[in-house]
C-alpha cells in the first residue's frame, strides 16, 4: 500500500543503488515531500545526508519493512527541509550545513551542532571549504520559562569514565524541565578521512565510529560495498559475522546491565555482570584475536578464522552467563529500592519512539517492533530461529527487560551459529568498478545503516555511516522531563547513546 | 537470594588475577623523568582521572574493565576519580580533538601537581587512524605534556594495569 510520500518517491528516477532503490527527485518535487510524510505517518525516516551537489534521505516503511531511498539537486545552496514532518530530521539538517554548507530551508532548528567554531576551516565536506580561523561562538540554548528555574551545565568531562559532551538542564526544584544536549566535542573528520579511500582501507574507520559497536558498524559498511558490487561473501564468512555480532551484543548488555544498576547504586548485579563479562571478552580474544573483535569484519568477508579452541572457549562463557541470568534477574526484582528507581522512570511515550523511528532496546521498549536481522538480505539470519522482545511500558525497567530477554536470544543464536558453521572460504575478492550500495546491520543499539558510493576505480565518492544513536539521543532530552536530576544518571544509561557514533 | 550468595563469596577463592610482572625499562624511564623533574613524591596510591579527548569508546570500554572483579584496580591503590582537583593522574584516550582541546587544557589546569599524565591508546599516542584529520592534532601531546604512553587499539587491561602499576613502581623507587 502506498501513501502520498511513497508514490512521490516513487515517481523520481532510478539511480540504480543496491538493494534498496534511490530516487532522484527533482526540487519541486523533494519540496512537496513534507506535507505528503504528514499524510504517511508509517513512512519513517531513518537519515538524512549529503554530498556535494545533492541531498540524501532513507526512509523505511513501518509496515513492510522494505527501506527507499530518495534524493534531491541542492540549488543554490538550499534544499527544503524535512524537519517540519520528521523531528528526526532536525539533528541531521544541522549537520548537513555544518560539514557540506547545504541550508535546509524551513528547517525547524539550524544552530550549529558539530562544528564548534574550532576547526581551521568551514563546511570541511563541501567543494571548496572555506578556511576558518577567529573566536568560537558561544552556544545558544532554547529558552526556558517559569518560576525558579536554574540551569545545571554537566560537561563536556563527566564525573565517570565515558565519553564526552555537554548536557544543560533546565530545572524547577529538583525537577528536570528541559534538557539539551550540545554534543560534537567528539568529531574527528571520519568522513574526510574515508573519502578517496578503497573499501578495505576505509574499513577501519567503520571499525572505528563507535567501539562498543565495531561489528556491527564494519559489516554495515561491508555490506554495503558488497551491495554496491554485488558480491556475495562465503556462507563460513557470513556466520562468523553474524557469531561476532550476537557476541557484542552479549557483552555490551551485561555491561549496560551492571552500570544501570550501579547508576542506582546497587553494586551487586555490577560486580557479576562485570565478571560474567570479562569472561565472554577473553572467551573471544581466544576465538577471534582481539577483545572486541575489532577489525575482524572486512569487505568480502572475515579474517582471521575463529581460532581451533575458540568455538569451545565462547561455549563455556555463555554457560556461564546463561546459568547466573535467572539468579541476577531475581535479585534485580526482589529489591523494592531497586524495583523503585527502575520502574516508571524515564518514560519514552510510544507515539514519540515511533514518530523518530528510534532503533535497538530504545524503540522495542517502546513498542516499535524492528529488527534489521529479520530484513530477508541479511545472511544467515533468515535461516537462524530467534525472537525479537517487544514491551510497552517505555521506562528504565523496560529497557533493562529488553536487554536481558536480547541476551538470551543472543546466547542461543551463537548456540546455533556454532553449531552449523560451514565449511570453506573466508573472503570473496572485490573487483574494481562503480557501484552504489546501502546495507542495514542490528548492533546491540539498534541498526546501523550505511550508504557507500564507489567510482570506476573502486574508491569511496560517497559515504554516510549513521549510528542508531542519531534518532535516539533526542529521545533521552524528552525521557528526562519532568524526572527528578538524580535519575539522569540511569535515564541516561538506559539509553546508553553513543557520542562518537554521532560526532562522526 | 542475595545474602546467601554474598555469604557464599566470602569463603569462596578470590576472583581476582595475578597482579602483572611489570617491564623494568618503562619504570626505570619513569623514574628517570620523576628525578630529571624533581617532582614531589605522590606515595603509592594514585587517584587517577580519566579524560576522553575524542575516542571511539574502545578505549573507555577497556579502561572501564579494568574495575571489574577479575582485574582489580582498587586492590592496587590505584582509584579513579570524579573531577581532576582530585587527581594525581590524568589519563587521556583518544586523539587531541580540535573541539575538546579548551576541555582538555582546563582539565590539566585543575590537577594539582605533582601529576602525571598518561596517554592511552594508539590516537592518544599519535592520532592513530585519525591522524592528519582537520579536527585532529594527531596524539594529546600536542596539547597536554605527555609522562607514559600506553599504546593499543584499544590496550588490553593487563596493558593499562602494566602501565599504572609501573608509575607506583617508580614513585616508590624515588628517594
Amino acid at each position: 500500500m502506498m501513501g502520498p510520500a511513497s508514490e512521490l518517491i516513487c515517481g523520481g528516477y532510478p539511480q540504480g543503488t543496491q538493494p534498496y532503490e534511490r530516487f532522484l527527485l527533482s526540487p519541486s518535487a523533494w519540496g512537496q515531500l513534507p506535507a505528503a510524510l504528514m499524510q504517511e505517518p508509517a513512512m519513517a525516516l531513518l537519515g538524512i545526508w549529503a554530498d556535494s551537489a545533492q541531498i540524501h534521505a532513507c526512509f523505511l516503511h513501518e509496515s513492510s519493512g522494505e527501506a527507499v531511498l530518495a534524493s534531491t539537486p541542492v540549488t543554490g545552496g538550499y534544499y527544503a527541509a524535512l524537519s517540519p514532518a520528521r523531528p528526526g530530521a532536525v539533528r541531521f539538517e544541522r549537520m548537513i550545513l555544518e560539514l557540506w554548507g547545504h541550508h535546509a530551508e524551513g528547517a525547524v532548528d539550524l544552530r550549529p551542532w558539530l562544528d564548534h567554531g574550532r576547526w581551521p576551516l568551514r563546511h570541511p565536506l563541501a567543494a571548496k571549504p572555506i578556511p576558518f580561523s577567529g573566536e568560537p561562538p558561544q552556544p545558544e540554548f532554547l529558552p526556558v520559562e517559569g518560576d525558579g528555574i536554574h540551569q545545571i551545565p554537566v560537561g563536556p568531562i563527566h564525573a565517570g569514565v565515558i565519553e564526552p559532551g555537554h548536557f544543560r538542564f533546565s530545572v524547577q526544584g529538583e525537577v528536570v524541565v528541559r534538557l539539551e544536549q550540545r554534543l560534537g566535542y567528539k568529531h574527528k573528520g571520519t568522513l574526510s578521512l574515508m573519502f578517496g579511500t578503497s573499501p578495505r582501507a576505509a574499513v577501519r574507520y567503520a571499525a572505528r565510529l563507535s567501539g562498543d559497536t565495531t561489528v556491527a558498524h564494519s559489516w554495515a559498511f561491508s555490506a554495503a560495498v558488497e551491495a554496491a558490487l554485488d558480491v556475495a561473501p562465503p556462507p563460513r564468512a557470513l556466520h562468523l559475522r553474524a557469531l561476532m555480532l550476537e557476541l557484542e551484543r552479549i557483552h555490551n548488555h551485561l555491561n549496560d546491565w551492571g552500570f544501570i544498576c550501579n547508576d542506582a547504586a546497587f553494586a551487586f548485579p555490577h560486580a557479576r555482570c562485570g565478571f560474567l563479562r570479562e569472561g565472554v571478552l577473553r572467551a573471544i580474544a581466544a576465538a577471534f584475536g582481539h577483545r572486541l573483535m575489532m577489525d575482524r569484519v572486512l569487505p568480502g568477508g572475515v579474517a582471521p578464522d575463529i581460532a581451533p579452541r575458540g568455538a569451545e572457549a565462547i561455549l563455556a562463557a555463555l554457560d556461564a552467563v546463561e546459568a547466573e541470568i535467572p539468579a541476577l534477574m531475581q535479585i534485580y526484582e526482589a529489591h523494592a529500592s531497586l524495583q523503585d528507581r527502575m520502574v516508571t522512570t524515564g518514560f519514552l511515550r510510544p507515539e514519540l519512539a515511533r514518530g523518530f523511528a528510534a532503533g535497538g532496546h530504545v524503540g522495542r521498549a517502546s513498542g516499535r517492533d524492528f529488527d534489521a536481522r529479520r530484513l530477508p538480505q541479511n545472511h544467515p539470519y533468515p535461516v537462524l530461529a530467534f525472537d525479537v522482545p517487544v514491551l510497552e511500558a517505555g521506562d528504565v525497567d523496560a529497557r533493562l527487560r529488553i536487554r536481558v530477554a536480547e541476551l538470551g536470544q543472543s546466547i542461543a543464536l551463537v548456540r546455533q551459529l556454532l553449531t552449523n558453521l560451514p565449511a570453506g572460504e573466508l573472503m570473496a575478492p572485490l573487483p574494481v568498478r562503480a557501484g552504489e550500495g546501502v546495507a542495514m546491520i542490528e548492533g546491540f543499539r539498534g541498526e546501523c545503516l550505511h550508504w557507500v558510493r564507489l567510482d570506476d576505480g573502486g574508491l569511496i565518492r560517497g559515504i554516510f555511516p549513521r549510528d542508531p544513536s542519531w534518532l535516539q539521543w533526542p529521545l533521552l532530552e524528552a525521557a528526562i522531563e519532568d524526572n527528578i536530576v538524580a535519575d539522569f544518571p540511569l535515564c541516561n544509561k538506559s539509553f546508553n547513546c553513543s557520542y562518537s557514533g554521532v560526532d562522526l | 537470594m542475595l545474602w546467601p550468595k554474598l555469604a557464599r563469596a566470602l569463603f569462596a577463592k578470590p576472583l581476582t588475577d595475578e597482579a602483572p610482572l611489570l617491564p623494568r625499562e618503562t619504570i626505570q624511564a619513569l623514574g628517570e623523568r620523576l628525578a630529571a623533574t624533581s617532582r614531589a613524591r605522590l606515595g603509592r596510591s594514585l587517584a587517577i582521572r580519566e579524560v576522553d579527548s575524542g575516542s571511539c569508546n574502545g578505549c573507555e570500554l577497556e579502561v572501564n574493565a579494568l574495575q571489574n572483579v577479575a582485574y582489580d584496580l582498587e586492590r592496587f591503590g590505584l582509584r579513579f576519580v570524579a573531577s581532576p582537583k582530585h587527581a594525581d593522574v590524568l589519563l587521556v584516550t583518544g586523539p587531541a580533538c580540535l573541539n575538546m582541546r579548551e576541555a582538555l587544557e582546563r582539565a590539566l589546569a585543575s590537577t594539582p601537581e605533582p601529576r602525571w599524565v598518561v596517554a592511552v591508546g594508539d590516537c592518544a599516542v599519535d592520532g592513530g587512524v585519525f591522524k592528519g584529520s582537520y579536527a585532529v592534532e594527531n596524539g594529546i601531546g600536542a596539547v597536554l605534556p605527555v609522562d607514559l604512553l600506553i599504546p593499543g587499539c584499544p590496550p588490553s587491561p593487563a596493558q593499562l594495569l602494566e602501565g599504572l602499576l609501573s608509575l607506583l613502581e617508580a614513585e616508590a623507587a624515588k628517594k
